[in-house]
């Protein structure tokens, strides 16, 4: 590390401060029609051992063949990683039995990966980036699962998942916090999405980390560190990450050491466990698979893919902030689900350059984004559509309505499904602009409270007291602008 | 009837497209034969039902006029081949009982072709031996004795503990006595570091293994990956042409097989190798090596001299080291590849109290000593610490061996010449007890091939003094097949057709 870790994510032992050091593997299953080396189907959820072929359940006699379309996904996706893409690769045999891994050994990408090093930019907060190196990104193969609970005798076997193509992706320790890790994940998951390379569903298991986690005194030598396998959501990255480093500073503040090892991280319990120590390690006996070739393709293919790649969050942040003049956390925002970021250019277009970019943006953000969450909808089941959204802020920006009187029709909009126009129209939501009417209101005001006037000559921040009344008095239909301008003019200020 | 299984299966060819004879006939014939030869052991399951369908099929396409390359020929399928719902074990118990519900590509083709399947023919398990004797299901008796040996007592020791009888060599051993004591007319066969071409050498048959990915490793059960190739073991270098035809071909379900056309290789046969370069390794004259095989190599030559090819002295430094390297790189990928023996999905399971105990119980009761003994070597050499010296270094070894080749042919030489064995074929039990590696000196012209992954063609070419059958190897330039069978034929003229042992068994 290069640059020292800000001393608010340093976390404070019995004895001083301490520095947690984050690396990460991410398992991301590669979205494909069919797995890795053979033709059976990767969908989600069939019945068990529905989804195997001959390859998948290791019969005898039976071989690999590579699935193009994996390699394809896996060069995309080392290029949204602005990752070296190696043209010659190798399969390995990582060797070890399990009753989930029919072959007896997983194909996997040891010596000569697929990708080689890259870099993500991560926004940690709306005022800090970081760079995480990726070391790697190789393509294997996925184990069935084992099933505990069918009998109490014995334990039955499920291939659905065996062989489905997997990309790891391997960072370097560059992380410090808990939040920097989140962060990274969500990022690293909003490029996966954007590329189509891994739909990213930590629930289904499409996306998994394996956390590397080690203390040390800031700037000093590397801790030990311990490995939390297969955390599946990204809050319990998180949470493991805290209770795992408080965990070994405990230990090594009462004097102890830490063992090199791989631990399970226990959500209900709070808590890291040991699942087994560097001496219980396997040796895996990789050696390359004699029954693949070496993966080979062409430059040509590399640009192809370049060619045809979708804009990718960084690059839409950028835009956005250039183009629309879009401060960088609202771009953030709106770029961090292709959806979003596609729904907000949808409104630009449908405004015709009658709304302010920042307008929409604002209005997505902290009206749209909000309701749609509490109500868990997505925002293509959004009950308001874009063309109503445009309404309600073309009508804003023309002085039609006011913000408040926004925000009202979106209410009734959103509860009764009626569209923003019709509302407008026929639910008197026209806002007083008629200054002769704001003036009428005015000089009542002015007359009833003599004492206000004076103390607001006096002190002009205390205009608000008289906009407050006037709008009371209008209904809340009187232009805000209009309003201050009338009582500037009539109080003298 | 007999007369019908003495025909080569160029002969039974020619006689089912002319008519003369059925495929039922020929394969009633050879069920026969099996029958009264069942002592021997060459077959761990024989499909009579299934022969007889697919030799009526085979008549009604016949009378169709629907005539393939191996229409209607009766063969017999060394047991590592996938055969779809029918026994395929590679001879071993933890395949207990395993009958897959697909083909393997190579045996599809023979039957895309016409041919009618008579059974799974014996082998060492998992295709590890020289000598047929780790098969799970016995040792093979070789159809031939050594001279003098008496009949009778012969008979009585097939039954027995075969004591007295020879190997037919292995890992092929099923498919080489099979062939030679005409209970097939041709068998599929496997060679990994020479289980093609020393039975074939030992039993007076002719055996190729093709270049590496000339045929299909899909559906074969795997021994070495990087080193396996299906290949033919039959009577004459013709009837091997022809099966080889058959067989040959790319796959896009094998990664490693090779996609160019195959040839007819029939056509090869009668060719003239005048002109040829032939290479004799120096390195090949190993110490000790009996005077019989001396001569045997020098009467080739004169042989391939005299038809008009041009005899040269080679040297491929590192023969000597083939042998080590591939006792480490085919246990490595064997202790790999029979990993998926586990007893969770099919074949053999011993119950045990957890899920490793009956790992352990089920692999120590479906293996045999000689797969024990190379999954344990291969282990090892693939082990943390050992990799590098052991593995890597190997490999290492193996590209030196395939640049060796590559010199002499780049030199001009079009084929090389050796004794296809070090001896002729030992008995049953001789070498089981001693050191394993004296079983494995007898691959010691064969690894080298495979090593390279060249092709290599064994043709009968001599009789030893106790009147066994001795062989010869042509080893060719990669995918030329075909120069291997001109030159055997060559040779096979030169010595006259193998006289095959008379039926003492029957």
């Amino acid at each position: 590390m290069t640059t020292p870790t800000k001393t608010s994510k340093l976390i404070r032992g019995a004895t001083g401060d301490w520095e947690i050091v984050i690396g990460m593997e991410i398992h991301a299953q590669v979205t494909s029609q069919s797995k890795l080396f053979s033709g059976a189907s990767t969908e989600f959820g069939g019945d068990p051992n529905a989804h195997v072929s001959l390859v998948d359940a290791a019969m005898p006699g039976m071989l690999p063949v590579i699935n193009e379309e994996c390699v394809r996904q896996a060069i995309r996706t080392g290029l949204g990683l602005k990752a070296q893409i190696n043209l010659r690769s190798t399969f390995d045999r990582k060797n070890y039995f399990y009753p989930d891994l029919p072959q007896g050994y997983q194909i996997s990408q040891f010596k000569h990966p697929i990708v080689g090093e890259g870099v993500v930019i991560v926004d940690v907060s709306p005022t800090e980036q970081i760079k995480v190196g990726i070391e790697r990104l190789h393509l294997e193969q996925d184990a069935g699962k084992s099933l505990h609970d069918q009998s109490p005798t014995d334990s039955f076997v499920d291939l659905n998942r065996s062989g489905v193509a997997l990309m790891e992706i391997v960072s370097r320790p560059d992380m410090h916090s808990a939040e920097e890790a989140r962060a990274y994940v969500t990022k690293l998951r909003t490029i996966l999405r954007y590329l189509g390379t891994c739909d990213g569903n930590m629930e289904q298991g499409s996306l998994r980390a394996d956390v590397n986690v080690s203390v040390r005194r800031p700037g000093g030598p590397l801790g030990t560190r311990c490995e939390i396998k297969n955390v599946n959501s990204i809050r319990f990255i998180g949470q493991a990450i805290e209770v795992e480093a408080r965990r070994q500073i405990g230990i090594l503040e009462d004097g102890g050491t830490i063992d090199q090892e791989t631990r399970l991280f226990d959500p209900s319990r709070g808590e890291t466990r040991s699942m087994r120590s560097k001496e219980e390690a396997h040796d895996y006996r990789y050696f390359p698979d004699p029954d693949l070739l070496p993966l080979e393709f062409e430059a040509s293919l590399v640009e192809e893919l370049k060619v045809s790649l979708p804009e990718l969050p960084d690059e839409k942040k950028a835009r956005f902030m250039r183009d629309f003049g879009l401060p960088a956390y609202d771009a953030g925002v709106l770029v961090m689900e292709r959806e979003t970021a596609d729904v907000f250019e949808q409104h630009i277009a449908l405004a015709q350059g009658t709304v302010e970019p920042k307008a929409i943006a604002n209005w997505l953000i902290n009206e749209i984004f909000g309701r749609l969450n509490e109500s868990k909808l997505s925002l293509a089941q959004s009950p308001v559509t874009p063309e109503g959204n445009v309404t309600i802020l073309r009508a804003i920006a023309t002085n039609e309505i006011s913000s408040k009187m926004a925000k009202d029709i979106l209410e009734i909009a959103w509860t009764t499904g009626r569209a923003p126009a019709e509302i407008i129209a026929t639910d008197g939501f026209k806002q007083v602009t008629d200054t002769g009417a704001i003036e009428a209101a005015v000089d009542a005001i002015i007359a009833a409270n003599p004492d206000k006037v004076a103390q607001a000559q006096a002190k002009p921040a205390l205009l608000g007291w008289f906009v407050g009344q006037v709008m009371k008095q209008t209904g809340g239909k009187a232009n805000p602008q209009a309003v201050n301008d009338v009582l500037k003019q009539k109080l003298g200020i | 009837m007999t007369d019908l299984t003495n025909m080569t299966l160029a002969q039974a060819r020619d006689a089912v497209r002319a008519k003369s004879v059925s495929s039922t006939e020929l394969t009633t014939a050879f069920l026969e034969a099996m029958d009264k030869g069942r002592g021997l052991n060459a077959y761990v399951a024989e499909t009579h039902d299934q022969a007889l369908a697919m030799a009526k099929a085979s008549d009604a396409r016949i009378a169709k006029g629907e005539i393939g390359p191996l229409e209607g020929l009766p063969l017999g399928i060394k047991d590592l081949y996938a055969t779809k719902g029918v026994h395929t074990q590679s001879c071993s118990h933890i395949l207990n009982g395993f009958k897959p519900a697909y083909e393997s590509t190579v045996t599809a083709q023979l039957w895309r072709d016409g041919a009618v399947m008579l059974g799974k023919l014996n082998m060492d398990e998992f295709a590890m031996g020289s000598s047929n004797e780790t098969s799970y299901y016995g040792p093979v008796a070789s159809p031939w004795l050594r001279q003098g040996a008496d009949k009778m007592a012969s008979r009585a020791a097939l039954a027995g503990d075969k004591k007295g009888l020879l190997v037919p060599g292995g890992s092929s051993g099923g498919s080489a006595a099979a062939v030679a004591a005409r209970l097939c007319l041709g068998a599929t066969a496997s060679d990994t570091g020479g289980s093609i071409r020393q039975p074939a050498a030992f039993t007076g048959t002719v055996g190729i293994k093709p270049t590496y990915g000339r045929c299909s490793r899909w559906g074969m059960v795997a021994f070495a990956s990087s080193l396996d190739q299906a290949g033919p073991i039959a009577r004459t270098v013709r009837d091997s042409a022809i099966m080889l035809r058959s067989m040959a071909g790319y796959d896009p379900k094998d990664s490693t097989s090779v996609d160019r056309p195959v040839p007819n290789y029939e056509d090869a046969i009668g060719a003239s190798v005048k002109g040829k370069t032939i290479g004799i390794p120096r390195e090949y004259r190993i110490d000790g090596m009996p005077a019989e095989i001396d001569a045997l190599w020098a009467k080739g030559v004169q042989w391939l001299r005299d038809a008009g090819a041009t005899i040269v002295d080679i040297s491929l430094p590192h023969t000597k080291t083939a042998l080590p390297a591939y006792y480490i790189v085919a246990p490595a990928e064997a202790s790999s590849n029979l990993a998926r023996y586990d007893g969770v999905r099919y074949g053999l399971r011993v119950p045990g109290k957890d899920i490793a105990d009956m790992y352990e119980k089920t692999r120590r009761a479906g293996f045999g000593a000689e797969v024990r003994r190379r999954i344990m070597i291969g282990t090892y050499v693939l082990s943390a610490g050992y990799y590098d010296a052991y593995y890597v270094k190997a490999q290492k070894i193996r590209t030196l061996i395939k640049r060796d080749f590559e010199q002499a042919y780049a030199d001009g030489v079009d084929a090389i010449l050796t004794p296809a064995t070090p001896s002729a074929a030992f008995g049953i039990g001789e070498k089981t007890s001693a050191d394993p590696v004296e079983m494995y000196l007898n691959d010691v012209f064969t690894v080298t091939v495979n090593m390279a992954g060249l092709p290599g063609i064994a043709v009968p070419a001599g009789i030893s003094a106790e009147g066994l059958p001795l062989g010869l190897q042509l080893i060719g330039r990669p995918f030329e097949e075909d120069t291997l069978f001109s030159l055997a034929h060559v040779i096979e003229q030169a010595h006259g057709e193998m006289k095959l042992p008379e039926a003492w068994w029957a």
